[in-house]
């Protein structure tokens, strides 16, 4: 049934019938696909808009990403640019608007493969930040894209340490105007998207000087380019950064300022004004600000992070059922590689990886949504939680399905590293995800700062925020598990994710307080505990996904297997991270040795369990071929064929002018000719 | 340009002479210095200057590749030079690290022509293919077959009538796929393919096919070949395809040193086939040192890049200090470091024992070559997996800019990593090493002896006899000392390797058949094979140790052995806990040791990446340059870039233009 149903979204195939090795494995499904996927999309009415929006975007030529593995930099620029702008002739047509259901599909749709990306954080940097008049000013303008914005924090030197931008910005009386400098090179703004080709304005951050004071960082809005002719404006210098190892499409650029003057009123004033006379002036809660900021860190891990991981997982697990490889019995035929027990290793932990990062995700929009209610009614409490929570999620989601994606690369064999597989692409794509919005190794340190804030509070007996409640319940002991099938039970090992997290919490607290009581200076004693404090923050994340993963399972509709699966996945992603870090949970001997081996024989009885239904699990994430622009990992499976087919596409193959210039030669040997 | 002065002191504060160390890893001060000259005579020739890579198209990455290689050949001509190590010095300074079109040409065709064929075979091709008067590859990887030899498709059907093979690809997954400088470059390709004769399948056999017609360089009648396409990096090679419907060639295109087929059809058997033993280990130990290379590569611009850069504040109210300082950043870089230089032994080690008992095995003694096969499988494995891994950290160390082609790391990755799946994907490899260990854990059951690298698993059954002995073990482990972390690295393998074959066994008991067993014991296997090649590894950087003379080259040497030692306990201390090698106490002062060292190897740590002295040509990184200036040179580098070439991008006048003037 969920072949019928989904056939029709592998139409674009010029290749038709479903390779036998892949059907056979959806006639096998132990539970309804059509039901797991309106259960990701939340609610089958999500998953009818969802398809809608996709298969508008994608039966429209001018959004076609074929070919896209043969272009060159530039010419990815060019398409990205063009689709930016039918965009907005689309969405004009199909009446979908910012604000409607439709929206956040669009970029799905579109694999991200879209330019102007950065003027959405311009326009949103200017809502946020800016006074009411600078968004009536401006926002007109940005939506209707009569300015192409660009947002510029980042500098050559200078990265998640806002504090060290070089960049200033000086009030000049006389003219009531700021001007902008890059005072030297390290100073020069660097990574931002759209701004080397595309925009003609960009929210500079500048440290600011009023009389030869220092205010700190401020944001600025400057023109970069002409409006008529989009050449760039004076004392600007403004380029592309060069080649990257993905985002090709996207022009990173650089900004050097030279005495660019900007009027007064293009200071980003909602919290802080500069005055006529020059006076500084603060107003309002800057908190807001800050929870955009962890906000940006949750929205990016669904399109950024889950979207690419869930591909990768497709394109794998299907490839792997065609792929046969050596013989498992002698006299059978060569067997598919997925029933090999090492190729089930691989893949299997990051399928289940996916579906509790999508859970977790699910939490973390929930307590986000929460939160930013709360905010509104100018309640603050929930901020310290949601900033610990969404650097640490960002860390370990990127992280760990950055790590995720090369797994399923190099379990393909050779095919994984043609691009036409799509794998490279998905894997330079997303593991650029570890450094944006903060640099994964710092961002697990503030968790930890909150989270030994936590502790010494939880330990002096005062209140903690709920998701940190456990540290204080600090019960030593020991795990119950008798058998191997007792460690099937939720309880059992969330308990021992929970152990495992307040022990590396307090006992890094304690070395700190150790350090500090016999004489080291407080920042020294941290410097000296962030290798553990880093390993605490990632227990804490991994106990909360557990925990998130099987309170989700728990709360399932029984019906059409789905609950059963689940909790199979999450039992999976529970043991695998235990056999993993096998030292952690032997330690104080919470786990015995003998615990040990049946939580690796738990664990190995999994595998076989999952995949049999591997393939309706990867279905069920419901990708069109030609969202996953893949070779190997297409519905019907016809992987060589098809690979055969886009090869002969290759430029390279149009001509050689390689042979008459220096091969010819070489076989001749005219060398000296060379 | 003056030199960085971060970088300035931290070559001053070092505590031993970088150049020393460098003589030990070239293998002694003479060859230090004709490395040197070799290297030299590229650099100062102006034939072989070019434009940045990064800035060109594949199909100009792979003209730019071939003009050189045709260079090359010229040129090592002219020098004389013809060793393959020094070959080797002078290439990687020539092309760099990309791959060669013309390598297959160089390596696998020639060899094979060398090894496998009779000396009238010889005589016809091999002054051809030295001459360079034809060009050749090497063509065994199908479209749906690669590691499983047995399981290729493609036919050569031996023809009596006209004493000729017939040669076919019968589907497509038969489609021969991937072999470099197949798609573009060369005219003839050693064919791996099923030989029948006389009805009968006699198995894969090689044969000489020439694909495209000299001259005019077009393929031949019966002969689809081209390129496969873009690929994650080795964007100069021409990875390619070939398909042959019918295609005819004589009977001497066989390569018959060991098979042969007779005019009328008869088949000769070849005598042994462990031979072939030989070039795969030979092959793998190459993959080893390039482990070693690549990762030394990343480790050498991570770390110079994290002395020159500055961020955040250590200390409230000081200038941002070096990201070297701060001990995450440590503790992602200086082990990888330490592996670096495991690796380098490790991969001396292995082309040593391999030249050592080379003479052996061509006077047909092969009894030391199973152990080297099963041990160069795993560590081929077990070192590119490693280094595969320690590449993307070193980038990830980097920051944004690591992402940044201008990095370099980015060349490094994509370059290295398919080496985790060519000359044997690494599980397979890792699964070869296990079947090796569990043969020797029975011959031990058994009551036999063995030997070599194995031979701790002799004391498994002393310590069954003594049950005593593995709990008293614990509290002999001295982690100052690398000779006992040797030995618990020892035990550590001993019990991984122990675990797996019981549990084989256990499922044997079950009754099930031997292959079913083995599959569902891989995973245990695996682990065994890793550990055993951990073991070797440091094993072999703690014997390298007592080799080194001088003082304060023999310390650094300790500490960087110490390292490698001590973290690879703290990232598997579940393994030293389970079998009780070592207490929860002890772990907790590995831990503690570890973050020591960190901070014992930070006043060094340039000069050790120092002493793998790379030409700023061998790294091609703008992060990782000698004399630090980065900033300057990111910017300078930033300007050549494609979409710079104009002030107003065309994008401008083709879509922003109209767009903005409909609105």
């Amino acid at each position: 049934m969920a072949l019928l149903e989904t056939s029709k979204y592998s139409q674009g195939s010029v290749l038709g019938s479903v390779n036998p090795d892949l059907a056979s494995e959806r006639q096998t499904a132990s539970f309804c696909v059509e039901k797991l996927t309106a259960l990701l999309d939340g609610g089958a009415e999500q998953t009818r808009i969802r398809r809608a929006v996709v298969e508008a975007i994608q039966s429209d030529p001018v959004f076609s990403s074929e070919n896209q593995y043969f272009q060159t930099q530039n010419e990815r620029y060019e398409a990205a640019v063009r689709k930016a702008v039918h965009l907005q002739k689309k969405m004009h047509e199909m009446g979908w608007t910012e604000n409607g259901p439709e929206y956040k599909y669009i970029y799905r749709a579109l694999s991200g493969d879209v330019a102007f990306l950065l003027h959405r954080v311009f326009m949103r940097s200017i809502s946020v930040l800016g006074s009411d008049k600078q968004i009536a000013k401006w926002i007109p303008l940005a939506a209707q894209l009569r300015l192409i914005g660009s947002y510029a924090q980042t500098e050559l030197g200078h990265g998640t340490y806002l504090q060290g931008l070089e960049t200033t910005a000086i009030f000049d009386i006389a003219t009531q105007e700021f001007i902008l400098n890059t005072p030297k090179i390290s100073a020069m703004k660097w990574w931002p998207g759209d701004m080397g080709r595309s925009a003609t304005h960009t929210v500079v951050f500048a440290q600011l000087y009023i009389h030869g004071k220092c205010y700190g960082i401020h944001p600025f809005i400057v023109q970069i380019r002409s409006l008529q002719d989009h050449s760039l404006c004076p004392g600007i210098t403004a380029g592309d950064i060069g080649p990257k190892m993905n985002f090709e499409a996207i022009d990173n650029g650089y900004l050097m300022l030279k005495n660019v003057r900007i009027p007064r009123e293009n200071m980003l004033s909602k919290f802080c004004e500069v005055r006529p006379d020059g006076t500084y002036v603060r107003q309002g809660s800057q908190k807001i600000n800050y929870f955009t900021m962890t906000a940006v860190r949750i929205s990016l891990i669904s399109d950024e992070v889950l979207t690419p991981l869930m591909k990768a997982c497709t394109i794998a697990i299907r490839y792997s059922v065609v792929r046969r490889q050596s013989k498992l019995k002698p006299g059978e035929q060569e067997a598919k590689i997925l029933d090999y027990q090492t190729q089930q290793e691989k893949l299997l932990p990051q399928l289940a990886a996916a579906y509790a990062f999508h859970f977790i995700n699910n939490y973390l929009q929930e307590l986000f949504d929460r939160g930013y209610r709360e905010i509104q009614r100018k309640n603050f409490d929930m901020l310290p939680e949601l900033h610990a929570l969404s650097s640490g999620f960002k860390a370990v989601i990127t992280h760990h399905s950055t790590a995720a994606v090369e797994i399923c690369l190099r379990a393909c064999g050779g095919h994984g590293y043609s691009l036409l597989s799509g794998l490279p692409s998905l894997y330079t794509k997303i593991l650029a995800s570890c450094i944006y919005e903060g640099e994964n190794t710092i961002l697990l340190l503030q968790t930890a700062r909150f989270l030994i804030k936590c502790f010494m509070a939880a330990s002096a007996g005062q209140p903690v925020p709920p998701s940190v409640t456990y540290l204080a319940a600090v019960k030593p002991g020991k795990c119950p598990a008798k058998n191997k099938s007792d460690f099937l039970s939720p309880d059992i090992y969330t308990e021992a994710y929970q152990h495992v997290a307040v022990r590396l919490i307090s006992s890094t607290a304690a070395k700190l307080q150790d350090l500090i009581q016999s004489g080291a200076k407080k920042y020294d004693a941290w410097n000296q505990c962030t290798v553990q404090l880093v390993q605490a923050a990632k227990a804490h994340c991994h106990y909360i996904t557990v925990k998130n993963f099987a309170e989700t399972v728990e709360k399932l509709e029984t019906k059409a297997g789905i609950q059963r699966i689940m909790k199979h996945l999450c039992d999976l992603f529970a043991l695998h991270g235990i056999f993993l870090n096998t030292g952690a949970f032997l330690h104080d001997g919470y786990i015995s040795a003998a615990q040990m081996d049946m939580v690796t024989a738990s664990y190995l009885d999994l595998l076989a369990v999952i995949r049999k239904d591997a393939v309706p699990l990867v279905d069920a994430f419901d990708f069109t071929d030609k969202s996953l622009n893949s070779a190997l990992g297409s519905y019907d499976g016809q992987v060589y064929q098809r690979l055969y087919e886009w090869a002969q596409k290759s430029p390279t193959n149009k001509m050689n002018p390689a042979y008459e210039r220096y091969l010819k030669p070489l076989l001749h040997n005219a060398l000296s000719k060379l | 340009m003056t030199m960085n002065a971060d970088l300035r002191r931290e070559r001053a504060a070092a505590t031993f002479q970088p150049l020393l160390l460098t003589h030990i890893l070239d293998g002694g001060p003479e060859r230090t210095r004709r490395r040197k000259e070799i290297e030299a005579l590229v650099l100062n020739d102006p034939d072989f200057q070019h434009e940045d890579l990064n800035f060109l198209s594949r199909s100009q990455r792979y003209e730019q590749a071939i003009r050189k290689s045709s260079l090359m050949v010229m040129k090592l001509r002219e020098y004389g030079i013809a060793d393959p190590e020094e070959i080797f010095w002078f290439k990687r300074t020539c092309i760099g690290n990309v791959p060669e079109p013309l390598g297959l040409h160089f390596s696998m065709f020639q060899k094979t022509i060398e090894t496998q064929t009779t000396a009238a075979q010889k005589e016809k091709w091999l002054p051809l293919a030295r001459g360079v008067k034809i060009i050749g590859t090497y063509a065994q990887t199908e479209l749906g077959h690669g590691t499983h030899l047995r399981g290729l498709e493609t036919t050569a059907t031996y023809d009596p009538a006209t004493q000729e093979f017939i040669l076919n690809s019968p589907t497509v997954t038969s489609i021969k796929w991937w072999p470099g400088g197949l798609g573009k470059t060369s005219n003839h390709a050693i064919v791996l393919a099923q030989l029948y004769t006389q009805g009968q399948c006699k198995g894969l056999h090689a044969f000489i096919v020439p694909i495209r017609q000299l001259g005019t360089h077009e393929p031949l009648p019966g002969i689809t070949v081209g390129d496969i396409g873009p690929k994650f990096g080795y964007d100069e090679m021409d990875n390619g395809y070939l398909k042959m419907d019918n295609f005819r060639i004589p009977r001497e295109n066989m390569l018959m040193k060991y098979a042969q087929v007779e005019p009328d059809g008869t088949y000769v058997k070849p005598v042994s086939d462990k031979l072939t033993y030989g070039t795969m280990v030979f092959i793998r130990s190459l993959i080893v040192g390039d482990s070693a290379r690549s990762l030394s590569r990343a480790c050498t611009i991570a770390i110079r890049y994290s002395a020159v850069r500055h961020q955040s504040e250590l200390k409230p109210g000081e200038p941002e200090p070096q990201i070297l300082d701060y001990q995450t950043q440590q503790y992602k870089l200086f082990p990888l470091l330490a592996t670096a230089y495991a690796f380098h032994f490790v991969g001396a080690y292995i082309k040593d024992t391999y030249h050592r008992i080379s003479g052996d095995i061509n006077e047909g003694d092969l009894s030391e070559l199973p152990e080297l096969h099963a041990l160069t499988a795993g560590l081929k494995a077990f070192t590119s997996w490693t280094a595969n891994a320690g590449i993307e950290e070193c980038r990830m160390a980097c920051g944004g800019h690591g992402y940044s082609r201008c990095s370099g790391i980015p060349d490094i990755y994509v370059t290295f990593t398919p080496s985790c799946t060519y000359e044997g994907e690494n599980t397979v490899m890792m699964l070869q090493t296990a079947r090796f260990l569990v043969k020797s854990y029975t011959q031990v059951s058994s009551g036999q002896q063995v030997t070599g690298m194995v031979s701790y698993l002799n004391d498994l059954s002393r310590q069954r006899i003594q049950p005593q002995h593995v709990a008293a073990r614990t509290v002999t482990v001295r982690i100052n000392d690398p000779v006992s972390l040797v030995e618990a690295y020892k035990a550590r393998a001993a019990r991984l390797v122990e675990a797996a074959a019981k549990n084989l066994q256990a499922e044997l008991n079950h009754r099930k058949s031997k292959e079913d067993a083995w599959n569902r014991t891989s995973v245990d296997l695996v682990r065994a094979s890793e550990a055993h090649c951990h073991y070797v590894v440091v094993k072999l950087f703690a014997a390298k140790l007592s080799e080194v003379s001088n003082a304060a080259v023999r310390a650094v040497l300790t500490d960087l052995c110490l390292l490698y030692a001590l973290f690879g306990i703290s990232k598997n201390t579940g393994d030293f806990l389970q079998a009780g090698i070592l207490t929860s106490a002890q772990i907790t002062q590995v831990n503690q040791h570890v973050k020591e060292l960190l901070a014992v190897i930070r006043p060094n740590a340039v000069a050790l990446v120092d002493s793998f002295d790379f030409h700023d040509v061998h790294l091609g990184s703008v992060l990782g340059r000698y004399d630090g200036n980065v900033y300057e040179n990111m910017f300078e580098w930033a300007k050549k870039s494609p979409l710079n070439k104009t002030q107003v991008h065309e994008s401008f006048h083709k879509h922003l233009k109209p767009m903005q003037a409909k609105l």
